[in-house]
């Protein structure tokens, strides 16, 4: 689904990310773990074509994320808080995104109440603006905006970062259930490594931007990045 | 504890994305600003020669200090407008150990060495020289008179802020300053309160005796408290947050399906129009532009000046397409890494800020039609006025926004941000309003009045027919600048 080659990133003459090549295949949950500045967002922001690779490209399901920008239809992404529109309610929010993502309102209020577990009542119905939402309440509105559109490759930076320990789970049990059994391929990014273990299928551990372990999640793959990690 | 405020201040000014294209801007600011200086300069001179020559029997320091309340007026009026109180970001200050106060007097003491408070002592300087060499009054006492006017330039500085501040939570911010300037006018013209020649009294009895100047620093130290006051309350995270809990009413916008395809962004633009208090407060802007023609059509001198009647037109049909225009895209500034990631196309983005300007055109001709009062003439320049603006002013500020590399925080309120509300903001009009009236001007004089109105027009309708042509480059532009204005949307200042 994405193929990554020769992807490099330089500021001025500072590497910041370098990958040789790596495969997503269609339908895996991918975690992507590494300290600060390993260059998580860096890639995350490659695969969105918001900045410009060095060299090397991505290819998103056959197409070049900086050549075309048909990727888009199919790819969706909550990377941080400048995803959100502040002066929309959490509704228009939706709409809004859907209407991009060629849902009408009743898509969008189907898919919605889907989540109002997840949502814990603070959501939707408030009649407040995104912008006077709690940091974690915009978070959860933005992970779900990323899932509207039935989009076949989603992109979470930090989705578990500033949630409360009850939306962290149900949200584990979100990603599961889209990548088991929609076929969706996902990929995250997460400092907490039993999160990752607990949700992907794969873990890729970055550092100082080149890819240093690539592994499939098992039993001891916890153990492994903490021992990684420690050292 | 200063010298680290100025040194964080001069790291934040050069070290910002928008360095580059802030310095042009401070380059031309500064001509002007020297432009206004040689105006000030001159002025005291020039006084003085036609005093003596047209009216040598009156004195000339009497007279000045006659003018000196209109100038007070016109000064406050202006500051309010153009001068606004220095930036400072506070938050990362609140916790570290500073006092309070040493923020608050450091912004306070910094806006006395603004260039508006220098300007007025290029005029009084060489005036009160020359009176002393032309042997009108002493020098003790044009030192006092000296030390009066800085004294009262101060407390405008000072008035000016707390009008502003006490004002600037309110939608019609400008009414209360203009309903003050033009009550203590009014009291003066008719007779009510001759405080012209009070004023005039007061100045002249205290320059002859200095020791009443104790008055106006007491009136300076009151305002100096007063604002130290209203900015240490400021100085809480939670003072901009008080009232956020209201509830909101969530709109639907049905009618601008008929835009097709367009129509969300549509729908976006008018929510965030009326929706940020920045956004909201250029809806008022509006009516200014569309009564700025009752300025000059009333007069018989206007009349005479049909030239003229492109640039009132141009501005009339145009300033929304202006205030809302120049700042295409930096208004989508906050969210921009969402609109470049999702599934739109930048021709419909930019096609929704083109309509909604072609639209503001529209309804402010029609708004404007009862111009026709002052003559068919009138009526026709403005007519012609909004056909160039659709077809060439529009197209040309879209293609502008793509150098736009400034964020606007919509939603930041809180105390010391009046960004991007400078001077700044009102010159960027020059291009679009001085072109099109220059070029205007000239065709009259070369032929005449239909001929000029034909060409104009033309224009304006060449940009109409080569609208989707135009788009496509404009697009491209912006296309190419998208990692540039990613890059910059994502920095703070």
């Amino acid at each position: 689904m994405i193929t990554t080659s020769n992807l490099s990133k330089k500021y001025k003459n500072n590497e910041v990310l370098n990958i040789e090549s790596l495969n997503i295949p269609k339908g895996q949950s991918f975690g992507l773990v590494g300290n600060n500045g390993a260059g998580k967002t860096t890639y995350f922001s490659l695969l969105l074509d918001l900045i410009q690779p060095t060299t090397g490209h991505i290819v998103n399901n056959d197409i070049q994320v900086n050549e075309s920008e048909a990727w888009k239809p199919f790819t969706s992404a909550f990377i941080d808080e400048s995803f959100l529109i502040g002066y929309l309610t959490p509704e228009e929010y939706f709409y809004f995104i859907g209407e991009l993502r060629g849902q009408n309102k009743a898509d969008i209020d189907t898919l919605v109440a889907q989540f109002e577990d997840f949502f814990h009542g603070e959501i939707l119905g408030q009649k407040k603006y995104l912008r006077d939402l709690s940091k974690g309440n915009q978070k959860k509105v933005g992970i779900v905006a990323a899932l509207i559109g039935n989009p076949e490759v989603i992109i979470l930076d930090e989705p578990f970062a500033n949630l409360d320990p009850t939306t962290q789970i149900r949200l584990k049990g979100i990603i599961k259930d889209l990548a088991e059994k929609k076929g969706v391929t996902i990929l995250i990014s997460s400092h907490d490594l039993m999160h990752v273990t607990d949700v992907c299928d794969r873990i890729v551990v970055l550092e100082k931007g080149r890819i240093v372990k690539d592994l499939v999640t098992s039993e001891a793959t916890l153990k492994e990045l903490e021992a990684h990690f420690a050292s | 504890m200063v010298k680290h405020f100025i040194s964080l201040e001069w790291k934040s000014f050069f070290r910002s994305a928008s360095f580059g294209k802030s310095l042009a801007i401070k380059i031309f600011m500064g001509f002007f600003a020297l432009y206004l200086a040689m105006i000030f300069a001159g002025s005291g001179f020039l006084l003085m020669l036609y005093l003596e020559k047209e009216q040598p029997e009156t004195d000339p320091f009497l007279f000045f200090n006659g003018l000196i309340f209109f100038w007070f007026l016109g000064d406050l009026l202006i500051r309010f407008f153009f001068q606004k109180l220095p930036v400072m970001t506070v938050k990362p200050f609140l916790t570290l150990p500073v006092n309070r106060s040493q923020i608050v007097n450091y912004v306070l003491r910094k806006s006395m060495v603004s260039f508006v408070n220098f300007l007025p002592l290029l005029t009084i300087i060489p005036f009160g020289i020359l009176l002393i060499v032309k042997g009108y009054t002493n020098t003790s006492v044009v030192i006092a008179w000296w030390v009066m006017l800085i004294l009262l330039i101060l407390i405008n500085n000072f008035l000016n802020f707390i009008i502003e501040s006490l004002s600037a939570e309110r939608e019609l911010s400008f009414l209360p300053i203009i309903l003050l300037t033009s009550i203590l006018y009014g009291l003066n013209h008719f007779d009510v309160i001759d405080l012209a020649s009070l004023m005039s009294k007061a100045v002249t009895g205290i320059s002859e005796n200095p020791y009443y100047l104790i008055t106006p620093v007491a009136i300076l130290g009151v305002l100096y408290g007063f604002n130290f006051n209203i900015l240490i309350k400021k100085l809480y995270l939670d003072s901009g947050l008080k009232e956020k809990v209201k509830e909101v009413n969530a709109a639907n916008l049905e009618w601008t399906k008929s835009f097709g395809d367009i129509a969300p962004f549509l729908q976006l633009d008018l929510k965030m129009i009326w929706r940020n208090k920045r956004t909201k407060s250029s809806v008022w802007i509006l009516l200014m532009g569309l009564f700025y023609g009752l300025f000059f059509y009333p007069q018989p001198t206007y009349q005479d000046l049909p030239w003229f009647f492109m640039l009132i037109g141009v501005f009339s049909t145009g300033i929304f397409l202006i205030s809302f225009g120049q700042f295409i895209p930096a208004w989508d500034s906050g969210y921009y890494k969402l609109l470049m990631s999702q599934n739109i196309k930048y021709e419909q983005y930019l096609k929704s800020k083109f309509t909604l300007m072609a639209f503001s055109v529209v309804v402010l001709f029609v708004l404007g039609i009862p111009y026709v009062y002052f003559g068919w003439k009138v009526l026709i320049a403005h007519f012609v006025a909004a056909i160039y603006n659709i077809g060439v002013n529009t197209h040309v500020i879209l293609y502008g926004g793509s150098f736009n590399r400034k964020k606007i925080n919509l939603d930041q309120k809180a105390a010391f941000n009046y960004q991007g509300t400078g001077a700044v903001q009102w010159l960027i009009g020059i291009p679009l309003l001085l072109l099109p009236m220059g070029l205007f001007a000239l065709l009259y004089f070369i032929t005449n009045f239909e001929i000029a109105c034909a060409i104009l027009a033309l224009f304006g309708v060449i940009g109409i027919v080569f609208h989707q042509k135009l788009m496509r480059s404009i697009t491209l532009k912006y296309t190419k600048s998208k990692y540039k204005m990613i890059d910059a949307f994502n920095q703070e200042n």
